[in-house]
């Protein structure tokens, strides 16, 4: 068939087109394992190149070939990051969910898809514009082996939509070159793809759509990066030299990630030898044990995990927070409980981390909103492990952490330091200093440590899991069990006063509402809160938590408003009852809204919550 | 119960080795154990395999699960690090531990309920990954501290103490070290010092992973008539492959010996093994034939014992890796993190 017989071209709509310049809601859907990925990315990085912001999501199944996948873009000047409810411009690829992707295109929107089989109008709808490109007959015609057809007939639609929102084809032409640099025929080859797709559609598709791209400068000098990979190169920073990992789903690309800037920046630049050892533990169990092992003995350890994992290691925390040993723990949170969505997001994991292992136990939280926190976030950790001598979580999500983002540059102060904690050295033992492995010596409830091997015959001591004095020593006398234990829960006054201080944004008119989130929530709020301002009129101060203890200026917070709406991506609103637990305020204050279907958050979801609140009259209608 | 400092008494006859420390230097504090318990005896010979190799106390770390046995390295060294970890989990802790700071001698001590049941699998994957360590267990076929329930090695018939049949196959922790890939394997006996030391001599100047099972009668749970693991069983059916002593450096190797019947093994950091073999053709060095050796003997009801199994030029996790000689514990900051420089071009790629 050729593209002139192909069927359907172009169906109006029954409403207005919609019209918009750098504002709108792409999505693709495509079949898992078909090469559309590279595609996709492609279709993405050539908007941030025109310095448009675009904040891309995967969409994926807990599968490797042939189910469903989506990629979905949101395009805004105005810079909104978080996910937006309806798609302007669909470009269906995949039959299996045709029915399902036509129907989330909003009123007015358009529909891409391949036309080379014709299908019957009850498929479509009438209040959207439908362009239909003959996409696997042309490329057949245009390829003879299967492979290509498949590669190139997503260059070939990625060239179709560039001439159908106006992407600049040289920015994609120049993407393509430093992609295969140095493969000067596969350059050429993928820019001859582009250009038959995009002549196809200026000759024969209503080029342009009402969605438009236009060069803009609002990508500024941010930089694009996955929160997983921002997190690896945190820990690297921070001096981690021990990962132990068991792969699992939304983490794994942490580890492999650490892996690749290990091969980087620490390798031995004369000898070739490592400074760094990554191990695939045969578990959780194992994982968990080596970097308290490596932590033990003075070295920066760290593993990355999600849910299940946890659960696994909840013994071996304990064992961290009891006997004192540092360890950080990347938990790349996903959906649950139990295998869950395991390739869905959610924000469920904050109350096992919190409190994770049997006893009296409590662990700092680290809670980045983005890529750039991420990178911070990590390298922090390792020094408030070794300070704290403890177990450190820096909790993401999949949302953060397998979503490239448009975040601010990384940086680094050379002038910086990596505090190891207290750490009793050779000399200070050969002097005479008093060592006592559980003795709080100024106060803060730190001990001193030591490695082992430091010194001859001062400063051996036994670590263990059972109660002992401050000295080390084994016993079962209830006193001394009991010093410790409120010694710890001094330790977690101390830590109060290290971890990144929560974020407060106020009104500018002054307001007793308040909002409280965290984490990948974070860039829904401010549009949720210009949607709530539109409808309500009302306006809120906001509170970003960033860790866990909570520091006086969440307590101040609570005590300053009077409705707190907290804002979480999870069921059993998980922060509110450590707020609860913690400050032990009152909880009528605090009025949850939670997001936890596994898809993130969106800020008309959070406004619906928070405005249904406010004002309990349909604001929908009062909008209108 | 609370910890009970041993009383150190001046012994001007204490010998010194070579780095000036009497056998005293070496001890730890007064067990716990019930009187009698094979695991005293197997302390009592890490101190003097550790005493006679001169092994500066501190440059060992001593890590465990948890279980009798593994309260054992309160035991011994009492100057050196210890870890008493959580239950069938030493060996990952000391797998850490061991990357941390590759100059230390790593001794992990565990019991067979800790390292063949809960920790089967630590057990298995440190000795596949080749971790440098000594690694013994202290095997007695119960679980000791949780009062005497069978454990995973033992043996199918094996009775308790209220004569109760054990009706599982049992796991034979030798065979399944060698099998995985452990370039030292011995079996002992607590009740035969002479074997034992030379062996865990051997196996602490051993690079790679090296296993020791010692079986370890408990004479609260499992040393009754009908139980396989009790003192008199093991002295009836024991039967030694070869008796071995090490020869360190400074002793020269004089005497000849009969062909056939001695054999010198030379590991990889220059420490020697002479072996006396007691069965004819036993080539310690020959894995497959080791693990012929073992089934033949164990169908005939034998316990064999000595060195079973060692691969003299073995790697380790580090070699495997590439790892960097300096300890990860003591890199610089220079050494560790790359810069603000570095990240400006990291940055720059990212646009
Ligand atoms: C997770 C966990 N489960 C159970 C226990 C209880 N427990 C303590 S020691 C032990 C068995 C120890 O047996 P073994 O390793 O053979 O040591 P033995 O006492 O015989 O020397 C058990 C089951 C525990 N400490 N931790
Ligand atoms: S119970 Fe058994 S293993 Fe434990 S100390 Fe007593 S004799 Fe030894
Ligand atoms: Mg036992």
């Amino acid at each position: 068939m050729s593209p002139q017989d192909a069927a359907q071209p172009l169906m109006g709509s029954t409403v207005p087109p919609i019209q918009a310049v750098n504002d709108f809601v792409v999505k693709f859907a495509n079949v898992n394992g078909s090469g559309s990925a590279s595609a996709n990315q492609l279709f993405a990085k050539a908007i941030l190149r025109m310095g448009i912001p675009v904040t891309p999501r995967n969409i994926f199944p807990s599968n490797i070939q042939g189910l469903p996948t989506w990629y979905e873009m949101r395009i805004s000047d105005k810079g909104h990051m978080g996910a937006r409810e309806g798609v302007d411009l669909m470009v269906a690829m995949n039959p299996q969910t045709w029915d399902e992707d036509v129907k989330s295109i909003r009123p007015g929107g358009y529909l891409f898809y391949d036309n080379t089989k014709p299908l019957p109008a009850s498929k479509f709808r009438a209040d959207i514009t439908v362009v239909g490109m003959p996409l696997t007959s042309f490329t057949n015609a245009a390829y003879a082996v299967p492979r290509e057809r498949q590669l190139f007939k997503n260059i070939i639609y990625v060239g179709a939509l560039s001439a159908l929102i106006n992407i600049d084809p040289k920015v994609i032409e120049d993407l393509l070159a430093e992609q295969f640099r140095g493969r000067d025929k596969l350059i050429a080859a993928n820019h001859k793809a582009l250009h038959m797709g995009r002549d196809y559609a200026l000759a024969h598709l209503p080029c342009p759509l009402g969605l438009q791209l236009a060069a803009s400068d609002k990508v500024g000098d941010r930089i694009f990066i996955d929160g997983n990979a921002a997190a690896a190169l945190g820990a690297l920073y921070g001096g981690a030299t021990v990962c132990a990992w068991y792969p699992i789903t939304p983490s794994s690309s942490l580890a492999e990630a650490f892996t690749r800037y290990c091969e980087r920046y620490r390798k031995d630049k004369e000898t070739g030898k490592k400074r760094y050892a990554i191990v695939q533990a045969e578990d959780e169990l194992a994982s968990i044990g080596m970097v308290i092992g490596a932590g033990w003995n003075g070295a920066r350890a760290f593993t990355a995990t999600s849910g299940p994992g946890i659960s696994l290691m909840s013994e071996f925390i304990g064992l961290s927070y009891f006997a004192e040993i540092p360890a950080v723990i990347f938990d790349v949170q996903r959906s649950g409980p139990s295998t869950g969505m395991p390739t869905r997001t959610q924000q469920s994991d904050i109350k096992i981390c919190a409190y994770a292992s049997h006893g009296d136990t409590k662990h700092p939280l680290l809670l980045p909103e983005d890529p750039n926190e991420c990178f911070q976030f990590g390298a922090l950790s390792m020094d408030l492990a070794d300070r704290l001598q403890t177990t450190v979580f820096v909790v993401l999500d999949l949302e953060i952490g397998m979503n490239e983002r448009l975040t601010a540059p990384l940086q680094w102060d050379d002038s910086r330091k990596l505090d190891r904690g207290k750490v009793m050295t050779s000399d200070e033992l050969q002097a005479g200093k008093v060592f006592g492995r559980y003795l709080d010596v100024d106060g803060d409830a730190i001990p001193y440590r030591t490695y082992p091997g430091t010194h001859p015959t001062k400063g051996g001591y036994f670590t263990r899991g059972t109660s002992r004095d401050e000295f080390a020593r084994y016993t079962e006398a209830g006193d001394a069990y009991q010093r410790n234990m409120e010694r710890l829960l001094k330790k977690w006054d101390t830590a109060k006063t290290l971890m990144p201080k929560a974020v407060r944004t106020d009104a500018a008119a002054p307001t007793k509402l308040g909002v409280i989130y965290y984490g990948s929530t974070s860039p829904a709020i401010p549009e949720a809160l210009e949607l709530i301002a539109e409808q309500t009129g009302a306006s809120l101060n906001q509170l970003r938590l960033r860790a866990f203890p909570f520091g006086p200026e969440v307590e101040e917070f609570v005590d300053a408003h009077d409705t707190i709406f907290v804002v979480e991506q999870n069921r059993d609103a998980q922060m509110r009852m450590l707020l609860i637990n913690e400050l032990e305020c009152n909880p009528k204050k605090l009025v949850r809204v939670l997001h936890y279907n596994g898809a993130p958050i969106t800020a008309e979801f959070i406004a619906r919550g928070i405005a249904a609140h406010i004002n309990p009259t349909p604001v929908r209608e009062a909008a209108e | 119960m609370t910890y009970l400092p041993k009383p150190k008494l001046a012994h001007p006859e204490l010998q010194k080795n070579d780095l000036g420390y009497t056998r005293r230097d070496y001890e730890g504090s007064i067990s716990t154990l019930c009187a009698g318990c094979g695991h005293d005896s197997i302390s009592a010979a890490i101190i003097r395999a550790c005493y006679e190799l001169s092994l500066p106390p501190h440059r060992i770390a001593k890590l465990s699960g948890i279980g009798c046995s593994s309260k054992t390295p309160t035991y011994f060294l009492g100057n050196s690090h210890g870890f008493n970890s959580v239950h069938g989990r030493m060996p990952s802790v000391l797998t850490g531990a061991n990357l941390a700071n590759r100059e230390l001698i790593y001794l992990g001590v565990s019991g067979d309920g800790d390292s063949a049941s809960i920790g089967f699998g630590q057990f298995s994957h440190s000795i596949r990954r080749g971790v440098n360590m000594t690694y013994i267990v202290e095997n007695n076929g119960v679980y000791g501290l949780t009062k005497g329930q069978f454990s995973a090695t033992a043996d199918r018939g094996a009775k308790n103490k209220r004569g109760v049949e054990n009706m599982d196959e049992a796991i034979d922790m030798v065979g399944i070290a060698i099998q995985l890939g452990a370039t030292y394997v011995a079996r002992s006996f607590s009740g035969d010092k002479n074997q034992l030391v030379p062996l865990i001599k051997g196996a602490l100047q051993h690079n790679g992973a090296a296993f020791i099972d010692t079986i370890s009668p408990c004479v609260m749970f499992n040393n009754h008539e009908g139980s396989t693991k009790s003192y008199d069983y093991v002295r009836e059916h024991n039967e030694a492959v070869n008796f071995m002593d090490v020869v360190t450096g400074r002793e020269e190797i004089t005497v000849d010996y009969e062909p056939g019947t001695t054999e010198i093994v030379r590991q990889h950091n220059g420490g020697l093994l002479k072996l006396r073999k007691l069965a004819n053709d036993y080539d310690v060095t020959d894995r497959v034939a080791a693990m012929n050796f073992l089934e033949t003997r164990k169908a005939r009801g034998e316990i064999v014992t000595g060195l079973l199994y060692v691969d003299p030029d073995a790697e380790d996790l580090h070699g495997y890796l590439e790892t960097a000689e300096k300890p990860f514990n003591a890199l610089t900051d220079e050494e560790l993190v790359p810069g603000a420089a570095a990240l400006a071009k990291l940055n720059a790629s990212l646009r």
